[in-house]
């Protein structure tokens, strides 16, 4: 038995049936009656089948990961991430190749797994333990701890469909944190819960990684990835991409997903072509990522076959309650006076007075009349708005509540009766040191 | 430290190994399942009394009084409720465990273990509240000054026929319907028209002899003679071929059962 490695993956493949997954016709009646009707037609049909609507979520992947070594995987949506915990986790089998781990395996694909909202918190650490692989005796071991850790307290006899979406992540997260499994897959959940209770989740993981074992990390989160972990897996459409040292690699993600045209659009009416939307940092580089009260540069880059006088261009953010903000040349009056060739165009949004959510930004062309659309009001790019609101002054309680927000934030001021004034905002950061530190080392 | 291969098409060996660690889990289940039920409930666990007690008098009013069925000088309540006992726990029985893989589909999809403790735990769940309707026969037993035979230290092997037979079962139902929703509407339908075609409001004994082998091929016709022979004794008499047909009947449901959920269990989590 060689132990030097945690997980070795060899060749591993996922195929899913797409199209007869989703096949309405699907039921027992359909089989039954296409069996007796004709068995050699359904036989066809199958053969067809397979060859048009399979998808191979994953396929050719190997993977050596020793002990120890702290791993983060990332890529964009459908890149096989999550397929690829769901097998190293066996909750579904592969279609080729082989996975080998060594040691116990603990998954927080999704925290609260087997949950019972009628049970109390008590009830549930014990039945979540179960589920996840823990024995009694292992359990009433590490309850308080458990306990401790989630911050519950006094309503640890409360069923938890009573518990806030904070509470209920908390206790449980802190129940998978307990498992003390040799292998840890840990997905996404940092995502849910307030900051502060991020950072303690983020310290637990860290100190798992220090006690020497392996952890698999996956996160959007490129901060965390780039702390965390030593090496990164970067998956692309089912493959492997990319693997090596974390900063490196994630990197050379956001660089990609950053440069990739998302949006393009074309009108053969005006010969007027958007060639790609690029959104950029205050220090000017691509990103789909800012912070609360950082600037975003929006670029369109054009290529106008014919002249195109006087354009109104409109640039919105709409988060997801609606509309946050604008820039929009039918209100401002300033535009430009043609456009013709191949050229840019930039928006510079100072100071995004938003929570950290997810964003879309919409554009739209319009002619010199303001009446006809040479490019619809239309969504271009995707950004986020991610950071730790503890930075910027925010210390509420219900903190993790943030991502139901009413998005925009200006500046406001809470006077009290005593006398007391309390200001927030954005704006002024007080990560705005770091993010200067970092501004000036980059090349 | 245990070394786990994952292969694509071939059945892992670790798998019996990986039941026996998750053995906690199957009372876990059992207990939560229970514990749920009766929440918020006002007479709570009394309703695996109250439900037992209010269809044997229906029955023994429709099929006793009205239909002047014959008891052979039986207690007509003792006779259905002795044929209700098993009925009425393979029912739920098969009712849960057929549903236990789909209700539980979150779990499924977002952690492993062996998937068997999920609807193996859902037939023993019923089975607690098969034991505490059990306990209703007590009183009624003293209610009637009937004391029960001595064939009554036969009932615990027929009480594991007819876990047999809600396990065999429920592991067909339970992973069909993982794939075929259809079982939603076919079990309801089992457990209504089972209820007459079972002898549950009568005894077997009724049915014309040539057609008795015939009748037996329900392997509840088996097993409810049996919970009367040995809870009555002597004048609910054995029909030992019925039995017989129902032994072999659950075994090979258990067998066939355990062998097509493990065949289809690889793919519930993609599938459910």
């Amino acid at each position: 038995m060689n132990s030097e490695f945690a997980i070795s993956v060899e060749n591993l493949g996922k195929r899913y049936d797409v199209g007869r997954m989703h096949d309405p016709n699907d039921g027992l009646r359909h089989v039954i009656e296409s069996a007796f009707r004709s068995p050699l037609a359904a036989f066809k049909k199958k053969l067809h089948a397979k060859r048009t609507k399979d998808f191979w979520a994953l396929r050719g992947v190997s993977l050596q990961i020793q002990r120890g070594e702290v791993v983060g995987i990332i890529g964009g949506n459908g890149a096989g991430k999550s397929t690829m915990l769901k097998l190293l986790s066996r909750i579904t089998v592969p279609t080729e190749g082989c996975i080998r781990i060594n040691g116990r395996i603990a998954s927080l694909l999704e925290v609260g797994t087997g949950f019972h909202p009628e049970l109390t918190g008590r009830e549930n650490i014990f039945l979540n333990g179960a589920i996840l692989g823990m024995r009694r005796t292992e359990i009433i071991r590490r309850f308080d701890e458990i306990v401790e850790f989630s911050e519950i307290g006094e309503f640890l006899d409360t069923p938890v469909k009573r518990y806030s979406s904070g509470m209920y992540v908390r206790l449980a997260f802190s129940v998978a944190a307990h498992l003390e499994p040799e292998i840890l897959i840990v997905d996404e959940v940092l995502a849910v819960g307030d900051a502060a209770f991020q950072r303690k989740c983020l310290a637990k993981i860290s100190s798992f990684a220090r006690s020497g074992r392996t952890v698999l990390f996956v996160s959007h989160n490129h901060d965390a990835v780039r702390n965390l972990c030593d090496r990164a897996v970067w998956l692309k459409n089912g493959h492997v991409q990319e693997d090596g040292p974390a900063g490196l690699v994630v990197d050379n993600y956001f660089e990609a997903i950053s440069s990739v045209a998302a949006f393009s659009s074309q009108n053969h009416e005006y010969g007027f072509t958007v060639k790609s939307i690029v959104l950029k940092n205050s220090r000017g580089k691509r990103s789909l990522q800012f912070s609360p009260g950082e600037d975003m540069i929006v670029e369109l880059h054009y290529l106008a076959e014919k002249p195109l006088e006087q354009p109104y261009i409109t640039f919105g953010v709409t988060g997801k309650m609606g509309s946050c903000f604008t820039a929009n040349m039918l209100l401002d009056g300033n535009r430009p006076a043609v456009l013709h060739g191949a050229g840019m165009l930039a928006c510079r949004f100072k100071a995004l007075p938003i929570f950290p959510q997810n964003y879309t930004l919409k554009m739209a062309v319009r002619t010199k009349s303001g009446e006809d659309f040479v490019i619809d009001y239309s969504a271009v790019a995707y950004f986020n708005v991610i950071g730790d609101l503890a930075n910027y002054g925010f210390k509420g309680e219900f903190l993790s509540r943030v991502p139901n927000s009413t998005p925009v934030v200006v500046p406001y001021e809470w006077h009290l009766p005593d006398g007391t004034v309390a200001s927030f905002s954005l704006n002024d950061a007080l990560n705005q040191p770091r993010r200067l530190t970092e501004a000036v080392s980059l090349p | 430290m245990s070394e786990v291969l994952i292969e694509a098409d071939r059945i892992e060996r670790q798998y019996w190994r990986d039941l026996w660690s998750f053995r906690e889990l199957f009372f876990f289940l059992v207990w939560r399942d229970l514990l749920v039920r009766y929440k918020q409930t006002v007479v709570g666990v009394s309703w695996s009394l109250i439900r037992p007690f209010l269809t044997m008098l229906v029955l023994t009013v429709v099929f006793g009084k009205l239909g002047k069925m014959p008891a052979n000088g039986l207690p007509y309540p003792l006779l259905v409720f002795c044929g209700m006992l098993p009925w009425q726990f393979f029912s739920t029985a098969i009712t849960e465990s057929g549903n236990s893989l789909v209700s539980n589909a979150n779990m499924i999809s977002k952690v492993y273990f062996p998937r068997l403790v999920i609807t193996v735990s859902s037939v023993m769940t019923s089975f607690v509240d098969f034991l505490i309707s059990a306990i209703f026969l007590v009183p009624l037993m003293m209610w009637f000054r009937f004391a029960p035979p001595i064939q009554v230290l036969y009932f615990p092997f027929l009480a594991m026929l007819a876990v047999g037979a809600s396990l065999g079962v429920g592991l067909w139902i339970a992973a069909l319907m993982v794939k075929y929703r259809d079982f939603r509407f076919i079990v309801p339908f089992i457990v209504q028209f089972g209820l007459y075609l079972s002898p549950v409001g009568f005894q077997s004994s009724i049915v014309p002899s040539q057609y008795r082998l015939l009748y037996s091929l329900n392997p509840i016709v088996g097993i409810i003679d049996g919970f009367r022979w040995s809870l009555l004794g002597g004048r609910a008499p054995l029909y030992w071929q019925g039995l017989a047909i129902s032994v072999v009947e659950v075994t090979s449901l258990i067998v066939s059962g355990i062998w097509y959920f493990r065949k289809t269990e690889r793919t519930f989590a993609d599938v459910v």
